[in-house]
């Protein structure tokens, strides 16, 4: 069974992703130009995220989180390499890179709930950043396995519950072996 | 000057002689200047036409061809020949007219999204909104066109951006482009092409694998070299037939869905292909476990997406096939090479057994499209150039006509498109005015492009085109007769509707009806010696021939079918 597509609340990552961290020219289209290879290819894409980077005006960087089963990852590769507008592909092995995600969640609390909701985020290192009567917002930065283990609390605590996830970034391990 | 000046002269600058189009609302500014250009303008009656007249010069004369059509639908319609080209690698330079920047997304009249519609099927498009970009723009398309691995790109020219004043100034070098993301690969690894000839002076039972990437490249010379030095066999894909002589000892032909038994099965039995500039497409290698299952694989081509696309190779070469081919021939020079004595006996004995066939007319009977093939090919210059829209028709023409010279054989590989044939042998007699140019035409493809001999006429463009017309869509039928039952469903055309004679005159075109085996001859000599204008001959062709050999879809080349007198007990 392949695993499912990414979609929503749901962080399954598929145990042979990689991450492809692409630099791309920051022109009009260009992430429909990735997006529209994936799809017409036949690649699955698990998440995406897209910034500018360094250099603003003339490139970003796109961390694509891919799963490797639904096509080699050379192909995958070499066909992304074709576009023009992109410079620059870097494979990352999920053993070898940092991944980093952000979850931000909204919950609908009673008074009474909220404070297995506060000993949750403060066991888990995540911030409060809004909060109204009925509501609060919190927010955790972290490796997307954390995000997930913190997900599965929040949702075991709170039965209305809204989140939403950037999708990972990642960068180079400096030292592999460790 | 104005944008739309900047654009032809933008198109001068890069060296182009012709332009294919049809005008429209958005576009219009653009056709003003073409009044005072250098460059000839050929008015089609669609804009299909013009992609594949576009095509078919590209193909016949190696520069990219160009075509310029308004927005929306005149987009739209040039679409499938962008994606016929795309398969194909054929260079091609799309210009579209657009609805002015402020229109842009609103729906407006004759908006469509053409660079969104076309980025899968273009190696790169544009869309210009400031006329101070429209040097720049043009000069990296034709780059990107023709470099690398060819392949059509589209140039997206709002109105206004047309009508605004600018400034000239002259596109930068090549090498200033600034185009960060594309640096194609021409010279291959030195130690893979060293090692690929140690392979190749080993291997006992070798073939080059012979695809469209050795016309594309220019290296057929080179490719010529490289064979009689290794005394490899050679068999030439459907893109690739000409760019190595049939009349050569050691061509095999072509091999694929239709290809010959040898060519097939030399490939099977193979232990070193030497694959150049092809691409172990689904119709050369049938089930693709099951393909040259004992051969080692060195695998060519300017595209580095292409190795191991479809099957691993034991050693993958990035580079240009010309440069290539040359490199591993002056690598071969010095080694000692096995003797290929034996594999010769086994290919001839093929050869000998299982030639190319087909029986002959009946007395009385309609007449045989591979006999007309031959006769044409006979009667014909050497160099003339052949150009097949997509069926029976085509696989006819790849296997009958003989082929000594690269860049003669031009026809729809990848998308299988029908109706290439009319408009693709229009744009190759206009690249190439001096060859004769036959269209090999079915009755079905002829009927979607047909109208385009109004342009040939009007245009002094003299074609010349034989319909195999067999009254059916044939290739379709062959599928219904073989696996399908025979149950004939949506496929009869009928032989006289339209009379094609009239149709052909209708358009200014001379039009004859042959019927007749003893009249096949007398009318190629006289369509051949005819010079000022299209020439139309409605061949009456056997509606129960097939196309043979055959490997069945999805099947291996094992279990290709040979022609029904070559099979056991035959």
């Amino acid at each position: 069974m392949p695993p499912e597509p990414y979609s929503g609340t749901k962080s399954h990552t598929p145990v042979t992703h990689h991450i492809l961290s692409v630099l791309v020219e920051n022109k009009a289209g260009v992430l429909s130009r990735v997006a529209g290879l994936f799809s017409r290819r036949g690649f699955n894409i698990y998440s995406l995220a897209v910034a500018p980077a360094d250099d603003h005006e003339r490139f970003s960087r796109i961390t694509i989180v891919v799963d490797a089963e639904s096509a080699p990852l050379e192909q995958v590769v070499g066909q992304l390499d074709k576009l023009l507008n992109v410079v620059e592909i870097k494979d990352l092995a999920p053993a070898e890179a940092v991944e980093r995600e952000l979850l931000l969640a909204t919950a609908e609390l009673s008074a009474s709930e909220r404070s297995p909701l506060l000993s949750l985020v403060a066991h888990a290192g995540a911030a409060i950043i809004d909060f109204s009567a009925e509501r609060v917002t919190v927010s955790l930065t972290g490796t997307p396995a954390a995000l997930n283990a913190f997900e599965a609390s929040l949702t075991e605590h709170c039965p209305s519950l809204e989140v939403q996830r950037t999708g990972r970034v990642a960068l180079p391990r400096l030292n592999p072996s460790a | 000057m104005t944008g739309a000046q900047a654009l032809i002269k933008s198109l001068e600058n890069q060296g182009t002689e012709i332009i294919f189009g049809l005008p429209g609302g958005a576009i219009l500014p653009v056709y003003d200047p073409i009044i005072d250009s250098t460059i000839r303008h050929v008015l089609v009656r669609h804009e299909q036409g013009a992609g594949h007249m576009a095509e078919g010069y590209a193909q016949a004369t190696g520069r990219p061809g160009v075509a310029m059509v308004t927005s929306g639908p005149g987009a739209t319609n040039i679409v499938t020949p962008i994606a016929n080209a795309y398969m194909d690698s054929t260079p091609l330079v799309v210009v579209t007219g657009q609805v002015p920047t402020a229109a842009i997304g609103t729906d407006a009249f004759q908006e469509c999204d053409i660079t969104g519609i076309t980025m899968g099927i273009t190696k790169h498009n544009w869309l210009i909104k400031d006329p101070r970009d429209i040097a720049e723009v043009i000069a990296e398309a034709f780059y990107v066109a023709t470099t690398g691995r060819p392949g059509p790109v589209l140039v997206d020219m709002p109105k206004d951006v047309a009508q605004s004043e600018v400034d000239w100034h002259d596109a930068p070098q090549i090498d200033d482009l600034d185009l960060p993301g594309y640096h194609p690969r021409t010279e291959g690894d030195p130690a893979a092409i060293r090692q690929a000839a140690e392979l190749l002076s080993q291997a006992e039972r070798p073939v080059l694998y012979v695809g469209g990437g050795v016309l594309k490249g220019r290296a057929s010379a080179a490719l010529l070299q490289l064979a009689e030095l290794s005394g490899a066999p050679v068999v030439t894909t459907l893109m690739a037939r000409g760019a190595f002589p049939d009349s050569h000892l050691q061509c095999l032909g072509m091999p694929g869905m239709h290809g010959n038994y040898t060519a097939v099965t030399a490939l099977q039995r193979s232990d070193l292909l030497v694959s150049l500039g092809a691409r172990f497409d689904d119709r050369v290698t049938g089930r693709v476990d099951a393909f040259a299952p004992s051969a080692k694989i060195i695998h060519v081509d300017i595209d580095p997406a292409e190795l191991g696309k479809v099957r691993r190779p034991d050693i993958g070469i990035t580079g240009d096939s010309r440069l290539v081919i040359e490199a591993m021939t002056e690598a071969s020079r010095d080694l000692a090479r096995a003797d290929l004595s034996a594999w010769w006996r086994q290919l001839n004995e093929w050869r000998e057994r299982y030639p190319l066939t087909f029986d002959a007319a009946e007395e009385g009977a309609a007449l045989k499209p591979q006999a007309v093939i031959e006769a044409l090919s006979a009667n014909s210059p050497a160099d003339s150039i052949v150009v097949s829209g997509v069926g029976q028709h085509q696989m006819w023409a790849a296997q009958h006509w003989r082929y000594d010279h690269p860049n003669t054989w031009i026809n729809s590989g990848g998308a299988g498109t029908m109706g290439f044939a009319v408009p693709a042998a229009i744009g190759a007699k206009a690249g190439r005015p001096d060859r004769t140019v036959w269209a090999i035409d079915g009755d079905g493809c002829f009927q979607m492009t047909a109208q385009e001999l109004v342009t040939a006429r009007s245009e002094q463009i003299p074609i010349k085109v034989a319909i195999l017309n067999n009254s059916y869509l044939g290739m379709v039928r062959q599928w219904q007769e073989m696996f399908y039952e025979e149950r004939y469903s949506e496929v009869y055309l009928s032989p006289d509707l339209p009379d094609y004679v009239k149709w052909a005159e209708a358009m200014g075109c001379v039009g004859m009806r042959i019927d007749s085996p003893d009249d096949v001859v007398p009318a190629i000599e006289k369509a051949n010696a005819i010079d000022d204008r299209p020439v139309v001959i409605d061949f009456r062709t056997d509606e129960r021939e097939k196309v043979f050999p055959m490997v069945a879809a999805g099947a291996s080349n094992d279990e290709i079918m040979v022609h029904p007198s070559q099979r056991d007990g035959a």
